[in-house]
């Protein structure tokens, strides 16, 4: 049996990789995969709870599950967005460092 | 025995997420990526959610991370240069990330949580059928949600054919 706080900590050090990892690199598509490990870090938070928690309402009762679909769901749409504007800045910029990417900064 | 699944699984991620960060060519980022994702799974199989796990196999491992390789191969980025305008972001972003988890370890550390498990044994789910049940609630409580889902997906398809035609 394995104690509830194990699963957290795993979340918490691997979103906090992600977030390293979103935080430091250059690579626009590199940040895309720090999000993506967040994202997953979460599931395992929503998944743990619903495993270790009494539900509220009998017919609520696999609502972590539903909502670690949706988060599931989520990622995959914004990864296809994020990547296509990812496109479109090389396509215009020749450049996928968000460094030089600074048309609106100034 | 289910703890040292639990900690062989936990480690293969954690070492693997390292290894996403800390690797500069982009397409080994997004196989070490891929290794997260599969042991993931697992701990979803130990977590008795072997739907979850199936999705998360098939959409992040077959879908998301294709999409991801797919576009390192056709952009075939330059890596990453160690040496930009920001130098202090990297340890400031390690800095960001380790208070971060320090915080997140504490509150689970003293926060009250349930030490026994929930009612969602692997008999009980045999009974009412893991995916049977998921749909079930997909369908009835959960059915706006998963519907304003569908035309999420169809915004999000539109944007991407429209951001990535050739103009």
């Amino acid at each position: 049996m394995i104690p509830l706080p194990f699963y957290l900590l795993l979340a918490a050090a691997l979103f906090c990789i992600g977030l390293f990892g979103a935080l430091a690199r250059r690579n626009a598509i590199a940040i895309l995969m720090g999000i993506e490990l967040m994202l997953n870090a979460v599931n395992i938070n929503l998944i743990a709870f619903w495993r270790y928690i009494q539900p509220a309402a009998p017919t609520w009762d696999l609502a972590g599950q539903i909502f670690a679909l949706f988060v599931i769901t989520l990622a995959a749409a914004e990864a296809a967005i994020a990547l296509a504007l990812v496109i479109a800045i090389y396509r215009s910029r020749d450049t996928v460092n968000v460094e030089e990417v600074d048309l609106m900064k100034w | 025995m289910e703890l040292a699944i639990f900690y062989l699984f936990a480690s293969i991620a954690i070492v693997a997420a390292l290894g996403m960060v800390v690797l500069r060519n982009a397409v080994h980022s997004a196989l070490s990526l891929a290794v997260v994702f599969v042991a993931l799974a697992a701990l979803y199989v130990l977590l008795n959610a072997p739907f979850i796990a199936a999705a998360q196999v098939m959409i992040y491992a077959g879908a998301i991370l294709i999409l991801f390789v797919f576009v390192i191969m056709l952009l075939s980025p330059r890596v990453d240069q160690g040496a930009g305008a920001l130098k202090w972001q990297r340890p400031l972003a390690a800095l960001c990330g380790l208070v971060f988890a320090v915080e997140l370890a504490i509150v689970a550390a003293s926060a009250l949580l349930p030490t026994e498990r929930g009612p969602f044994t692997p008999e009980r789910l045999a009974e009412i059928g893991d995916v049977q049940a998921v749909g079930a609630l997909l369908f009835t409580d959960f059915l706006l949600p998963f519907e304003i889902t569908s035309l999420l997906l169809l915004v999000a398809m539109v944007g991407v054919i429209v951001l990535a035609k050739k103009r």
